[in-house]
């Protein structure tokens, strides 16, 4: 297996009227053919804003500067540099090699447009089908992400939709031109269980039939259970593990994980209703005055001055496929 | 007014109908009826597009209800005009599922936070009004220098406490929360959700909780209301539902929820997903349903009370379903023996 | 495209900021540059040319008439009483462009409350409205406009007004819908939810979303309001002269088609100009302010 999309030093500097931003600071990784790769982390932790960099999706400069370097390798092995590819083709990379599907829905879709118009139109771009053949794919296409009647809803506003039928609508989009890489940035938040679990099944079919690899960014560590191979946990901007599903899930090395699946509540907390669940103290540092040393130490249970406020922890391999960034990572593990 | 023992909320036989192309009707809420008292929290679950966000909108007289009366603390206001709502909506408030598109993103923090004050209490000083910024801000948990920032300028997460905080300002006593955690990391979600039982203990706080997540409703709720197609299929006590659930699609939300163990079996629903515009005949479910028999298909189950407080609409009371508290042997076997 | 989702991207630029890839891609439009150029040279062309010529309007200078263009003294010629043409275009012409932008502004307004009065109430009245306002629109204009104007003593005050009379439903309709639409938006629905007064919520809120295609309709306006009142008044219908404007110099040139073509070739070219500038200046700014090309709605 090769890889198919690998980023190196990704960097995302906004500088906005408020003072600098470094949403995102020095992040790697390489995805593999059919790999599904999980990005999870703290809101505000810069996962969307790396996805939108890898799509070229930001402004640009002065208020937006992306440094790194993104490769993609095609079908026919042909290797891109999308960061500085030509932005029109770029955008003929859009939606047919990298599909996206957005973190709001609402924002994303054309308030005043057809939803099946909006996904025929992609169809008729990237495929050259004609219009016809694309508005009965864009059809097909919604009867499969579950959306009912979906002759009808196909002529449906995005206002008249329920919060679910948009968000799968997207998906419908993202998916149409069976994109070589997939990047779902919370692609099922606003579905119920039994639908999630439905859309879920139609990205593994999927993957298992073009070896479409996906990047899949998402809060539900329930869900990066059950779909993903790799997670990354970022926080404050930086990658700060990076480990097969299992150990990460079984066995996190870095605080911030630990704290992160502490959290997630499960459905045997009803027998202590009314009781908390295990929440990170403090609150997420300001992104334009992050603490010096490890940005995670003035919320981290395992802090000691000594290492920890001294200098910013490089990431580390505690294992052939297990990366951590944390000055006491050793003590933390034995 | 109220705590005179009526329920803050009570809502009966509500129903809400769009009119579609085609002189069609989208049956998007139909014959909901529930109380809610003060200080209580009702979680709602269901199918996506089974018209949650509807209800609550409903409720709220954000839309008008086609059928069925909405009474808030002892008025009825189903049928109050726009100018007649204004003065009760501060008692109830609003948090969306998309904190993207609920923030007018041409107004900063404080802007959008000064509204709620200045319509509805427009004495307010300057001086005093920043205060009640300020707090708010950091009861949900962000910086006071949020209060200059535009929304764009936030993540989701922290956009999503701006809204907290918009519905907040004004104390009201009752909030719906439609899926106002399902845009936050797990960490802070458990922040949110600590803080939502926080403020319903402090302020006695009522709360109509829409959410997917079963296990943050199973927290936070102290009874449940699962929607399918429009109408409550069950409804009942939070721990009643989850160690006995009487629905079959009570059931199926259960077994799907994904577990941080791992894969597991799972009921997978096949079959056609229904359409509001369309409803199969009889129970809305019957078409994914297991344990549809040819009598599902004849009449609409209506809610019976198969135990104190616990309301389920299905034919077939006599089956044994599995929760995630008590594990079964796969039930359908069981239910064919 | 599937850019179509991309586009209407996550993570929108700074407020500031927002505006300015608008203003970028607005820079970007040649047609749109050309437009505005062509108009911001009309208007200055306009408002001091006459002050430096040596010809006044009346001037008449009978060793020339009928100069052709470029072959005498006076640059764009003389008509038949040796009158400066140059002279007598660029006061039409201020008269023209402001009929056109008075109109536009009349038309603007009264469409604008229409139609967020239409599509923020709604219900029966505001079906009726824009009924009516379909069959108004059904209805050529140019023969509403000549109707009215032989009703009337023509005048450039009358004929602004039934120039706005006639323009103002397309920019209603645009209004209308897009209110309609955003009505269901959330963040509306969110200031709803609070309880703010029906003024606020069209003022502030939903106003505000909707300038980009008021501002292209009003360009688009002017061009309309620039080509009907040329209409009428070179049917007679509408400014009358002596006080000059580009659709009587048209008028006027009709006697001499043949030998003095240049009278109805250079009002003809400027107002071609005129008309076609604003054309590519509205074509320019819809583009640049598709709210699906910029990053946040
Ligand atoms: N256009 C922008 N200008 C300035 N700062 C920005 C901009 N876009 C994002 N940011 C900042 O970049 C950081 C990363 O944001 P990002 O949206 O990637 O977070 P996220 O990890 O996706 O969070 P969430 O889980 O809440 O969606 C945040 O601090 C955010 O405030
Ligand atoms: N303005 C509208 N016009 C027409 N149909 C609508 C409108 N708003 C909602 N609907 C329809 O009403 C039904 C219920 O929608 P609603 O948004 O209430 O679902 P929901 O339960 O909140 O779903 P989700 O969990 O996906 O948010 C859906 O079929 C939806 O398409
Ligand atoms: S009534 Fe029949 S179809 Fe409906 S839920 Fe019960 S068993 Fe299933
Ligand atoms: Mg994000
Ligand atoms: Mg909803």
């Amino acid at each position: 297996m090769s890889d198919v999309l690998t980023v190196t030093d990704l960097a995302v500097r906004f500088t906005g009227e408020g003072g600098i931003v470094d949403a995102v600071e020095g992040v790697s990784f390489a995805l593999k053919e059919r790999e599904t790769l999980a990005i999870v982390g703290e809101s505000s932790s810069g996962k969307s804003v790396t996805a939108l960099a890898l799509m070229r999706l930001l402004g640009g400069p002065p208020n937006c500067v992306v440094r790194g370097q993104v490769t993609l390798r095609r079908q026919d092995g042909e290797r891109l540099e999308l960061l500085s590819l030509p932005e029109a083709r770029m955008a003929s990379i859009r939606g047919r090699d990298i599909g996206m599907i957005f973190q709001e829905p609402m924002t994303s879709l054309n308030p005043v447009q057809r939803v099946g118009a909006q996904i025929a139109e992609g169809l008729h771009a990237h495929e050259r089908l004609s219009a016809r053949a694309a508005s009965d794919r864009a059809v097909s296409l919604l009867g499969h992400v579950g959306i009912p009647e979906p002759a009808l809803r196909a002529r449906a506003y995005p206002h008249q939709l329920s919060g679910g039928m948009r968000q799968r609508a997207m998906i419908a989009m993202a998916l149409a031109c069976r994109p070589r890489v997939l990047i779902a940035d919370e692609p099922t938040t606003a579905l119920d269980v039994t639908i999630q679990a439905q859309i879920l099944e139609l990205i593994r079919a999927l993957q298992k039939e073009t070896g479409m690899s996906v990047i899949f960014i998402t809060h539900n560590l329930g869900v990066v259970a059950e779909v993903a191979d790799r997670v990354l946990v970022m926080y404050a901007g930086q990658v700060v593990e990076d480990a097969p599903v299992a150990t990460l899930l079984g066995r996190p090395l870095m605080p911030y994980s630990a704290g992160l699946i502490a959290s997630v509540p499960r459905l045997d907390d009803v027998r202590r209703r009314g009781g908390r669940l295990a929440a990170i103290p403090g609150n997420v540092p300001d992104p334009r005055a992050r603490p010096a040393g490890c940005t995670f130490h003035p919320r981290c249970a395992h802090a000691r001055p000594d290492p920890c406020e001294a200098a910013r922890p490089a990431l580390e391999a505690a294992a052939p496929d297990h990366a951590v960034r944390c000055a006491r990572w050793r003590e933390i593990a034995a | 007014m109220s705590g005179t023992g009526a329920p803050l909320l009570e809502v009966t036989d509500l129903a809400k109908h769009y009119p579609i192309t085609g002189g069609r009707t989208l049956r998007a809420v139909d014959g909901v009826s529930f109380t809610l008292g003060a200080g209580e929290v009702l979680g709602i679950v269901g199918e996506s597009g089974s018209g949650k966000t509807t209800l609550g909108r409903t409720v709220l007289r954000l839309t008008a209800a086609s059928a069925g009366t909405i009474r808030f603390r002892g008025e009825e206001i189903t049928d109050y005009s726009r100018r007649r709502m204004r003065p009760v909506r501060r008692h109830m408030q609003l948090v969306f599922q998309d904190p993207y598109a609920s923030l007018n993103p041409r107004m900063s923090v404080e802007q959008i936070l000064a509204i709620p004050l200045q319509v509805h209490e427009p004495g307010l000083k300057r001086a005093e009004r920043r205060d009640r910024i300020e707090a708010v801000l950091s009861t949900v948990g962000l910086f006071p220098e949020a209060a200059s920032r535009y929304p764009h300028e936030f993540s989701g997460g922290q956009r999503q406490r701006v809204g907290i905080a918009r519905a907040l300002i004004c104390n009201p006593a009752l909030l719906v929360a439609d899926e106002p955690v399902s845009a936050l990391d797990v960490s802070v979600q458990a922040q949110v959700v600590n803080l939502l039982l926080d403020l319903r203990q402090r302020l006695g706080l009522a709360i109509l909780f829409i959410a997917h997540d079963l296990a943050v409703v199973g927290l936070i709720s102290d009874r449940v209301a699962v929607m399918y197609l429009g109408r409550i299929v069950e409804i009942a006590e939070t721990t009643t539902l989850f160690a006995r659930p009487r629905h079959p699609y009570t059931e199926a939300l259960f077994s799907a929820v994904p577990d941080i163990g791992g894969r597991h079996d799972r009921i997978l629903l096949q079959g056609d997903i229904p359409s509001p515009v369309s409803p199969p005949s009889g129970c809305p479910f019957r078409t994914r349903c297991p344990y549809a028999e040819a009598a599902c298909a004849e009449a609409l189950p209506p809610l019976v009370e198969r135990a104190p407080g616990h309301f389920a609409a299905c034919r077939r009371p006599e089956l044994t379903l599995s929760s995630p508290l008590s594990p079964q042997p796969v039930s359908r076997f069981a239910a064919d023996a | 495209m599937s850019a179509a989702a991309p586009l209407g991207s996550a993570l929108p630029a700074p407020a500031r900021g927002a505006r300015r890839p608008a203003l970028r891609r607005f820079m970007r439009h040649r047609l749109a540059m050309f437009g505005l150029a062509a108009i911001v040279i009309l208007v200055v062309a306009c408002a001091i040319g006459p002050y430096l010529s040596p010809y006044g309007p009346l001037t008449i200078d009978l060793r020339h008439r009928f100069q052709p263009p470029f072959l005498g003294p006076h640059l764009l010629g003389t008509d038949q009483l040796g009158r400066d043409l140059l002279v007598r275009l660029l006061l039409a012409g201020r008269i023209s462009l402001t009929v056109g932008f008075a109109a536009m502004g009349l038309s603007t307004v009264f469409g604008v409350i229409v139609g967020l009065a239409a599509g923020f109430y709604g219900g029966w009245a505001g079906t009726a409205l824009m009924r009516f306002v379909d069959a108004v629109l059904c209805f050529p204009q140019i023969f509403l406009l000549l109707t009215l104007a032989a009703l009337v003593s023509p005048g450039v005050l009358t004929i602004t007004l039934i120039v706005a009379l006639t323009s103002w439903m397309e920019v209603a309709r645009v209004v209308e819908g897009q209110i309609r639409s955003l009505r269901e938006r959330d963040f509306a629905v969110a200031a709803e939810a609070i309880g703010v007064s029906d003024t606020h919520l069209m003022l502030r809120e939903l106003l505000p979303n909707v300038m980009a295609p008021i501002v292209v309709a009003a360009t688009l306006t002017v061009a309309r309001a620039i080509l009907l009142e040329s209409y009428a008044s070179y049917l007679g219908y509408g400014i009358q002269p002596p006080t000059p404007s580009w659709g009587n110099m048209l008028n006027n040139a009709q006697e001499y088609l043949t030998s003095a073509p240049w009278l109805a070739i250079v009002p003809g070219i400027v107002i071609t100009l005129a008309v076609t500038g604003f054309n590519f200046l509205g074509d320019g700014l819809r583009d640049a302010l598709d709210p699906r090309l910029d990053i946040h709605r």
